[in-house]
C-alpha cells in the first residue's frame, strides 16, 4: 500500500464494530504463508484472476519446495491500479497459517502491516507494535462453517472470504471464479467452497482491524478484455499461436507445466506432444517433427537443455527449424530446482561443439512469454534455424493480467510445404537462406535432398572440401547477421541520457523499471534497457551506451572470474566499452527494488 | 543421376545416389542391393520413402539411396524417425544402423521405440565391431573378442538383439544374414509391410575388422544356416512343432540358442502403433470440440482465462 496505511495500533482493535472505515489505497501486496497443501497457491491465482477481470494490475510470486508434500510454501500477490513492475519488496499484509509461517516471513512485513494469523495455530509476539495484528481461528472456524470432516482443507477459501471482506472484494465476481473452478467437480466441493468463503466473508475481522481498504477504481483503458495466467501457459500458447503443433520433452522442474498444456492442448488442434524417454530422444524427436515440415518444440530446464546439445547442434549444421526453451533454474548440475537464476545464457548462445551459431530470445514479462514464443516460430521457419528462448522458475510460475492478445491478426497457421520442387533444387544453396524439401516433396529433376550434421555441399552430400567448410560455416553465421538487421534497438525506459543505464535481459525488468522508475521520482538520472534478443544483439545500441556515463548490467548469474556477469561479458566483448560493469545476484531469489537501487547508486 | 522429368517407374537406376563408401567385400552392399530391390519390386511412390540413419559405417547408407533422407547424430536416430513416423502418415520410414547406435549409445531409445511401437522400419546392420573407429569392442562382439580397447579379449557378456528387442515391446523381430539375399529380402519386405515397430537384425560382415564373424551361419563357410519353421495351422501334428509368432517365450527360447542360432521372424503381434492410438486421440478430442479451427480454439481457452 504505497500511498497510505493502515493507522491504527492493535491496542485499539478492541470493541465491537460492524462496519470497517473506508480507506483508498492504489496497491497491495499480500502475502499468504502456509504449507505446500494447503492450497495458498490456488487461493493467491483466484485473487490474481479477480484482479484481472476488474481490469487491475496484477504480478504474483510463489515459492514450492521440491518435497512432494509437505513444506514451508508461500504465495504473493500485488494487486495494483495503475502499473505493477514487481511483485514488491515488502508485503502489506501477511497471512500465516502456522507458527513458522509466521516466524519465517514477519520480517517481509513492512512496518505498519497487517498480520492476519490463524490463532489456533500461531502465536505471534503480542508486543510487536510494529505490526498490526489480526488474530482469527482460522483453522476452528473453518471446521465449524464446514463440519469435522474438512479437516484443514478448505482454510484457503476461508482466508479469501476475509481478504474479500477486508479489501472490499467484487463478492458476485469471487463466486463466480469459484464455480468455475470448482464447479467440474461434484457439486459438494463447489457447494463446500462457497461454504468456505462465506464463512470467511462474513468473519467479524471489525473487533481487530477498523479500516476496510477499497482500491482505487482502474482508468478501464477501454481497451481489450485482460487474461490471468502464468508465464509457462502464455508461452505454451504462445507457441500455439505461432503455428506450433509439435513438439517433444522430458519432465523437469520448472519447465514441466509448458509440456502438460502442450500435451492436452496440440490434439485440440490435430497437434501431438510427445513425453520421450529422456532429454535426448525429446530433442531427437522435435528435430523429426521439424523435418518432417511441422515446427517443433523442445523444452526443459538448465540440466536437459545440456543433454540436447549435440542435437542442437545438430539442428545449426542441417539447418533445421526448431525452438528449444530452457526455464532456467539455479545451477549448475542439479542445483537449485525451484529457484532462479539467469545462469544458463552462454549455454544458451555458445552451448556445443563448433562455430555453432543459434538465436536466443528472452521473454521479460508473463504477456512477454505469448509474443515471444511467436517470434521465436517466425524467426526459426525465415531462417531455418534453431531459436532458443530463456524464461525462469520466477516467469514459469507468476500470474499476470495482460491485455487479450489479437488472436486474429498474431496466429499463424502452417503446413508442410510439399509443393514439387523444381529440378537444380539445393538444400544448402550458398547463395540464399535454406528452405527445405521436406520429405512428401516430389523432386521433379529426380534428386532427392539428403540433410545431414556432416559438413557438406549445397546438395547435403558430405565433403571435407577446406573451402566449402569455410563456406558453408559463413552460410550459417550470414543468416544471423542478416536477422540482426531487422530487430529494432529497443526503447530506453527513462531518459534518452543520464548518469546510468541499467541493462537487464528476462525476468528482471519487473525490478529493474520499478527502480527506474522510483530513482527518477527522486530525481536520480536512471534509466532502463531491456534485451528480449540476446543472440543476435539488435544492431545500434553502442548508440545508445555512448549517452550514458555508467553502464550496468544487472543480471542472476555470477560475476565469474573476470567480476562480469554472462551478459555483461558479451556486451563488453561486443562493444569493448570499459563503462560497462556487472550488478549480479546469485541467491536464488529475485531482485528486489531496493537491491538495484542500492547497486546502481551507491 | 541427371535432372529430367520424374521417372514413371521407379527402377534402382532411380534409387542410385553417391557411390557407398564401404570397403570392398562388406556385408552393407548387399542389405543395399536387397532395398534396392524391394522398393524396385513395390514401387512405393518415390517422393514418400524417407531412408535415415544414426552414425557408423552403415549409417552412411542415406547418401547411397536417391529418396529424401537425413544423417543423424550417434544413436539418436529412433526418435528423429518416430517424429517422421508420428508427424507424418503419408510416408515411407526406413532407418538404418549398426549395432553400436542401435545396441550400445541409442539402447535406451530402441527399447523405447519398441515400447511406444512407433510405426517403422529398423534394419540394423550388425558386424559385431566398431569399423568406422577401427576396430575396438561392439555390444555384440562376442566375449573373448580381441580389438583395440579390448586386446586381451572381450569380456563383458554381448547383448543379445532378439531378447533385447522381445523384451522391449517390438512387435516385428527378424534376424537374417547379409550372405542369403534372397531370405534378407524376405524379411525387410514382411518388416517394411508390418504396422509397428519392425526390425531386422542382418549378421552383416566387416571383412576389415572381423573377418569370418558370421561363418557359422553361412552355408558357403562350412556354417548352418538354419531357418525358423513358423506354424502354417494347417492343424497337422507337424505344425504343433512349429513357432508360434504370437509366442512371446518360445521366441526368447529361440533367441537363445547358441550362435550362429535361429533366422526368420522370431516374434510379431497386432498391437495397436503409437501413431494410431495418437490419431485416436487427436480424432476424438477434435470430434468432441466439433472439429473448430484453431483460431477458434484458442480463443475460447482465452475466454476461460479472463
Amino acid at each position: 500500500m504505497t500511498d497510505s496505511h493502515p493507522k491504527n495500533p492493535p491496542s485499539e482493535s478492541t470493541g465491537a464494530r460492524a462496519d470497517l472505515r473506508p480507506e483508498h489505497i492504489r496497491d497491495a501486496v499480500i502475502r499468504l504463508a502456509g504449507n505446500s497443501q494447503d492450497g495458498i497457491q490456488s487461493a493467491g491465482a483466484l485473487l490474481a484472476r479477480l484482479a484481472g477481470r476488474s481490469a487491475q494490475e496484477v504480478m504474483t510470486y510463489m515459492t514450492i519446495p521440491s518435497t512432494i508434500s509437505g513444506g514451508p510454501s508461500l504465495f504473493q500477490v500485488r494487486v495494483g491500479t495503475g502499473e505493477v513492475f514487481s511483485p514488491g519488496d515488502e508485503a502489506d499484509f501477511l497471512v500465516a497459517f502456522y507458527q513458522h509461517s509466521y516466524e519465517d516471513n514477519i520480517g517481509f512485513l513492512r512496518e505498519g502491516g497487517v498480520l492476519l494469523y490463524d490463532s489456533d495455530n500461531v502465536q505471534p509476539d503480542l508486543d510487536d507494535k510494529r505490526f498490526v495484528l489480526v488474530g482469527i481461528p482460522i483453522t476452528g472456524l473453518t471446521v465449524e462453517a464446514l463440519g469435522g470432516t474438512a479437516k484443514d482443507k478448505g482454510k484457503n477459501v476461508f482466508v479469501l472470504g476475509v481478504l474479500a471482506k477486508i479489501f472490499n472484494l467484487a463478492v458476485e465476481k469471487l463466486e463466480r471464479l469459484l464455480r468455475e473452478k470448482f464447479g467440474g467437480k461434484n457439486e459438494s466441493v463447489l457447494n463446500t467452497a462457497l461454504m468456505a468463503f462465506q464463512a470467511g466473508y462474513a468473519c467479524p475481522v471489525g473487533n481487530v482491524l477498523f479500516t476496510r481498504y477499497q482500491f482505487d477504481p482502474s482508468q478501464d483503458t477501454g481497451g481489450r478484455a485482460q487474461v490471468t495466467m502464468d508465464g509457462n501457459q502464455a508461452l505454451a500458447y504462445g507457441l500455439i499461436a505461432g503455428g506450433v503443433r509439435y513438439g517433444a520433452a522430458y519432465p523437469i522442474t520448472p519447465w514441466t507445466t509448458v509440456m502438460e498444456i502442450l500435451r492436452s492442448e496440440l490434439p485440440k488442434y490435430g497437434g501431438l506432444f510427445v513425453q520421450c524417454e529422456d532429454e535426448i530422444g525429446a530433442v531427437s524427436m522435435a528435430i523429426g517433427f521439424s523435418y518432417s515440415g511441422h515446427l517443433a518444440v523442445t523444452g526443459s530446464s538448465g540440466p536437459g537443455i545440456s543433454l540436447k546439445t549435440e542435437a542442437i547442434g545438430w539442428a545449426t549444421m542441417a539447418e533445421m527449424p526448431l525452438i528449444i526453451v530452457n526455464v532456467q533454474r539455479g545451477g549448475p548440475s542439479t542445483g537449485l530446482p525451484t529457484n532462479v537464476e539467469q545462469s544458463d545464457l552462454y549455454q544458451a548462445i555458445f552451448g556445443g561443439h563448433g562455430d555453432s551459431p543459434r538465436v536466443v530470445l528472452a521473454p521479460s514479462t508473463v504477456e512477454d512469454c505469448f509474443y515471444v514464443a511467436i517470434e521465436a516460430a517466425r524467426i526459426a521457419r525465415k531462417y531455418s534455424t534453431p531459436v532458443f528462448i530463456l524464461s525462469d522458475a520466477s516467469l514459469a510460475t507468476r500470474i499476470q493480467a495482460f491485455d487479450e492478445p489479437d488472436l486474429k491478426s498474431v496466429m499463424v497457421e502452417c503446413q508442410p510445404d510439399i509443393t514439387p520442387r523444381a529440378a537444380g533444387f539445393r538444400p544448402y544453396p550458398l547463395d540464399a537462406i535454406t528452405r527445405h524439401a521436406p520429405p512428401g516433396t516430389r523432386m521433379l529433376g529426380g534428386v532427392y535432398p539428403t540433410v545431414t550434421g556432416l559438413e557438406h555441399d549445397e546438395m547435403g552430400h558430405p565433403t571435407g572440401l577446406p573451402r566449402l567448410h569455410t563456406a558453408m560455416t559463413a552460410k550459417r553465421r550470414n543468416k544471423l547477421q542478416k536477422l540482426a538487421e531487422e530487430i529494432p534497438a529497443p526503447e530506453v525506459f527513462g531518459g534518452p541520457d543520464g548518469d546510468a543505464l541499467i541493462v537487464g535481459w528476462g525476468s528482471t525488468y519487473g525490478p529493474i523499471h520499478e527502480a527506474v522508475k522510483i530513482a527518477r521520482e527522486g530525481g536520480e538520472s536512471l534509466s532502463a534497457l531491456h534485451l528480449r534478443h540476446l543472440n543476435p544483439l539488435p544492431n545500434g545500441l553502442e548508440k545508445i551506451f555512448a549517452k550514458f556515463q555508467r553502464i550496468i548490467v544487472a543480471e542472476m548469474n555470477d560475476e565469474g572470474i573476470y567480476g562480469f556477469g554472462q551478459l555483461a561479458t558479451i556486451l563488453r566483448a561486443r562493444y569493448c566499452d570499459q563503462k560497462i560493469r556487472s550488478l549480479n545476484k546469485t541467491n536464488g531469489l529475485t531482485f528486489h527494488v531496493k537491491e538495484i537501487l542500492e547497486g546502481v547508486l551507491q | 543421376m541427371t535432372d529430367g522429368p520424374a521417372p514413371e517407374k521407379l527402377t534402382k537406376k532411380d534409387l542410385t545416389a553417391d557411390h557407398p563408401t564401404w570397403c570392398p567385400g562388406c556385408g552393407d552392399f548387399a542389405v543395399l542391393a536387397a532395398f534396392y530391390k524391394i522398393l524396385e519390386r513395390r514401387q512405393l511412390p518415390h517422393e514418400s520413402i524417407v531412408t535415415l540413419a544414426g552414425i557408423g559405417c552403415s549409417s552412411r547408407f542415406p547418401y547411397f539411396v536417391n529418396t529424401h533422407g537425413g544423417h543423424f547424430i550417434h544413436g539418436r536416430a529412433v526418435p528423429l524417425a518416430s517424429g517422421v513416423s508420428l508427424a507424418r502418415p503419408d510416408l515411407h520410414v526406413f532407418l538404418f544402423g549398426g549395432d553400436g547406435d542401435a545396441f550400445s549409445i541409442g539402447g535406451n531409445h530402441l527399447e523405447h521405440g519398441a515400447r511406444k511401437n512407433i510405426n517403422l522400419t529398423y534394419i540394423i546392420m550388425d558386424n559385431s565391431v566398431y569399423g568406422l573407429t577401427k576396430k575396438q569392442t561392439s555390444p555384440t562382439s562376442p566375449v573373448g573378442f580381441k580389438s583395440k580397447t579390448d586386446p586381451n579379449g572381450a569380456v563383458d557378456q554381448p547383448v543379445n538383439p532378439i531378447k533385447k528387442l522381445i523384451a522391449a515391446g517390438a512387435t516385428f523381430v527378424a534376424r537374417t544374414h547379409a550372405t542369403q539375399l534372397n531370405h534378407m529380402s524376405a524379411m525387410m519386405e514382411r518388416a517394411m509391410d508390418h504396422q509397428g515397430f519392425s526390425v531386422v537384425q542382418i549378421l552383416s560382415e566387416c571383412v576389415e575388422f572381423f573377418p569370418g564373424a558370421f561363418d557359422a551361419g553361412n552355408p558357403r563357410k562350412g556354417g548352418a544356416f538354419q531357418l525358423i519353421e513358423e506354424k502354417k495351422g494347417d492343424g497337422t501334428p507337424a505344425d504343433d512343432l512349429r513357432h508360434d509368432l504370437s509366442d512371446e517365450v518360445a521366441a526368447y527360447q529361440l533367441a537363445n540358442l547358441p550362435f550362429p542360432g535361429r533366422f526368420g521372424v522370431f516374434y510379431e503381434s497386432g498391437r495397436p502403433t503409437k501413431n494410431a492410438l495418437e490419431q485416436k486421440w487427436i480424432g476424438s478430442t477434435r470430434a468432441k470440440l466439433g472439429e473448430p479451427g484453431a483460431l477458434e480454439v484458442l480463443q475460447k481457452t482465452f475466454d476461460r482465462m479472463k
